[in-house]
């Protein structure tokens, strides 16, 4: 069953900031679907957007449809139903999203005594559930914020996202600010979540590494756009967009003697999101640039079983190498 | 074989902080023996609050010992104002947070210069300036003396700070997580600059990091720490490619692309007023835990004997009495 469908999207900022610029993505129950990209792409406010958290002087448009309503043009009452309800949102850094003068328990109870009507009682039981779900003593529920270590501080933020028993999860780098062990914990615990209880997981981050071995699916986000989508372990290990490429190469390999001594990244910066250049957004930083992507577009198209990529050299042909000799053998740019 | 002087050395190094209202003292560096030799590399890697900071400003001279003593180039350090502006033209800190780290209100030639200001810098320092800001890879140089903080992007902030670390000419670096703030494609480039910079200028550098995919990109060697006391350390290859210390296999376990079954660790890092009797890692050694040290006749002495300080230079070493045992009693130590 297809939980979350989200159809050309786009959003501007105030000010002409082209944060998300068409974006299509499809996500069912018990599915993970990871969304890379690195600061200024757009996957903060593509998360913000599923759930209309965005400043009223954001221009939206396109569709998202969870479980078939569409969450743009839904009236506000029913947008305070399903926020929390139908879908709830991790957001990165626990420290600033938890109020650093309420007890934790009462935290993950106000949106269980808002939405489910509950009892006070019946709150602080669900409450005590749900920190031993996240592998926390229920007696925690009496602590502050500032006295807990930033790994119980994200595992009450995500106790708080299943408060009122959602589908879909959108969490934002929930792991960022974390150690490797306890970041290895989080992940374990979502995963586990998800896998119990059958729901829908976005989750968006920087760390390719990490989505890849978290997620099912995996899209990777430059400019605004979707440039690369298809099976997680796939798109990491074999990247058809240059941009994939460079970003899958960025994360070394322990023991892999090509990434010793040899660090690889990419030259230049990714482009301000209010003047974006002509073209492919990426051909500025592109390795292996066209001429003709300077001035075409590139749009998603199909590359192979279950894959996506916006790359003129991932075109109906196929072959990359195809393209450049064609190139070189007529002397212009293929046609398209 | 005779090793080269070290550069820098650290012996028997250790800083307390008192505690307060009768809580007991924090052992934050609890005897630890480091050397890095001339244009060596040496990546310090271990979890939030296990005392790699507090080594790195204790090296420095921003912290005083409690105990032992750090000499650079074959003196101990002097703790009087003067030497310690001496030793701090000589070693330079390049702090994480590039955005923290810069005046907003100084431009990048102000940022740049200040340390030369601060030293009396006898020479042309517009000069000096553009130098250090083209060798951290910012040319043309005079193109950015008058930008702000502001107006560069994250991976071009991080470039000044290194060349404000530059002017000096120093000969040695500390680094506290160089690239933890910035994009995956970015990091790539300023971990390429560190290598050059060793290179072209013999320069060694201390680099403090969570990131054990770091100390494989640019490190020679890597010291791993954990509670105070650094428990394994060798070359590269050795540590990250065949480690011994159970604590070294779990970090690198649970490393996203690591194959096999992740070893997490339940819990967080102990708190360094409370270091545990016997091997510092005991209460949360899965090697322990799953009754190998039994059977390796080791146990007793996991829970009841310390183990020494490990020297700073030279060849593989490990702190853990069960790896000793199996070195000792000549069995291969598997690589997984």
């Amino acid at each position: 069953m297809t939980l979350l469908q989200v159809r050309d999207l786009t959003v501007t900022y105030d000010g002409g900031a082209r944060a998300v610029r068409g974006v299509d993505l499809t996500l069912a129950a018990g599915q993970k679907l990871g969304v890379a990209g690195e600061s200024g792409c757009g996957k903060s406010t593509l998360a913000l957007a599923l759930l209309r958290l965005l400043p009223a002087s954001a221009k939206v448009t396109g569709e998202v449809l969870l479980g078939g309503e569409d969450v743009l043009t839904m009236k506000w009452g029913r947008v305070r139903a399903v926020r929390w309800a139908g879908a709830s949102i991790v957001f990165q850094g626990a420290m600033h999203s938890l109020n650093a003068v309420h007890r934790v328990g009462d935290q993950i109870a106000e949106p269980i005594l808002l939405h489910k009507r509950a009892t006070r009682e019946g709150a602080r039981r669900k409450v005590a559930e749900l920190l031993e779900h996240v592998g926390l003593p229920a007696a925690r529920a009496a602590s502050y914020p500032h006295e807990l270590s930033g790994g119980q501080r994200q595992r009450v933020m995500i106790a708080m996202a299943l408060a009122c028993d959602p589908e879909l999860i959108v969490a934002d780098e929930p792991t960022t600010a974390l150690d490797v062990m306890i970041q290895a914990q989080i992940l374990g615990l979502i995963s586990r979540l998800v896998a119990e209880q059958d729901l829908g997981l976005v989750m968006i981050s920087h760390d390719l590494a990490v989505l890849a071995d978290t997620c099912d699916r995996l899209a990777v986000m430059y400019a605004g756009r979707v440039v690369e989508e298809g099976p997680a372990a796939q798109v990491y290990a074999d990247a058809l967009h240059p941009y994939g490429k460079a970003l899958s190469g960025s994360f070394p390999t322990i023991g892999d003697p090509a990434s010793r001594f040899a660090p690889r990244g990419l030259p230049g910066d990714p482009p301000d999101p209010a003047a974006l250049p002509p073209g492919c957004t990426f051909h500025p930083r592109c390795p292996v640039a066209l001429d003709v992507c300077a001035r075409d577009d590139q749009e998603l198209r199909p590359a192979g079983a279950g894959r996506r990529a916006a790359c003129v050299r991932v075109g109906r042909t196929g072959a990359a190498e195809d393209v450049r000799a064609r190139v070189r053998g007529q002397g212009r740019e293929p046609e398209h | 074989m005779t090793e080269p002087q070290p550069l820098l050395s650290a012996a028997e190094l250790r800083l307390t902080f008192p505690g307060r209202r009768g809580a007991p003292d924090a052992r934050a560096v609890d005897g630890v023996d480091l050397d890095i030799a001339p244009g060596e590399i040496v990546a310090l890697v271990g979890e939030s609050g296990c005392g790699k900071t507090s080594l790195a400003r204790t090296l420095l001279g921003l912290e005083r010992p409690t105990g032992g003593r750090v000499t650079f180039a074959g003196a101990p350090l002097s703790y009087t104002a003067s030497a310690l502006k001496t030793y701090r033209k000589r070693v330079q800190l390049v702090l994480q947070d590039p955005s923290g780290s810069l005046n907003p209100r100084h431009t990048v030639y102000d940022a740049v210069a200040e340390g030369l200001r601060i030293h009396r810098y006898p020479g042309d320092e517009r000069e000096a300036v553009a130098g250090a800001l083209a060798r951290a890879g910012l040319r043309p140089p005079e193109r950015f003396f008058l930008r702000y903080p502001h107006e560069l992007s994250g991976g071009q902030r991080q470039r000044v700070v290194i060349a404000g670390a530059l002017v000096l000419e120093p000969e040695l670096i500390v680094a506290d997580e160089p690239v933890a703030s910035l994009d995956a494609s970015v990091r790539g480039e300023i971990l390429a600059l560190l290598l050059r910079l060793r290179e072209e200028m013999g320069l060694s550098a201390l680099v403090v990091t969570h990131d054990l995919g770091l100390a494989w990109n640019i490190a020679d060697r890597v010291a791993v720490m954990y509670l105070g006391r650094i428990v394994e350390t060798g070359t590269v290859e050795e540590v990250l490619t065949s480690p011994r210390h159970p604590y070294t296999r779990a970090l690198l376990s649970v490393l996203p692309e690591a194959t096999g079954d992740p070893l997490v660790l339940a819990g967080e890092p102990p708190d360094p007023s409370r270091i545990p009797p016997g091997c510092r890692f005991h209460v949360r050694c899965q090697v322990l835990a799953s009754g190998e040290a039994e059977r390796a006749g080791v146990a007793d002495a996991c829970r009841s004997r310390d183990l020494p300080p490990l020297s700073g230079g030279g060849g593989a070493q490990v702190a853990c009495h069960w790896a000793r045992a199996r070195h000792s009693s000549g069995e291969a130590i598997p690589t997984s």
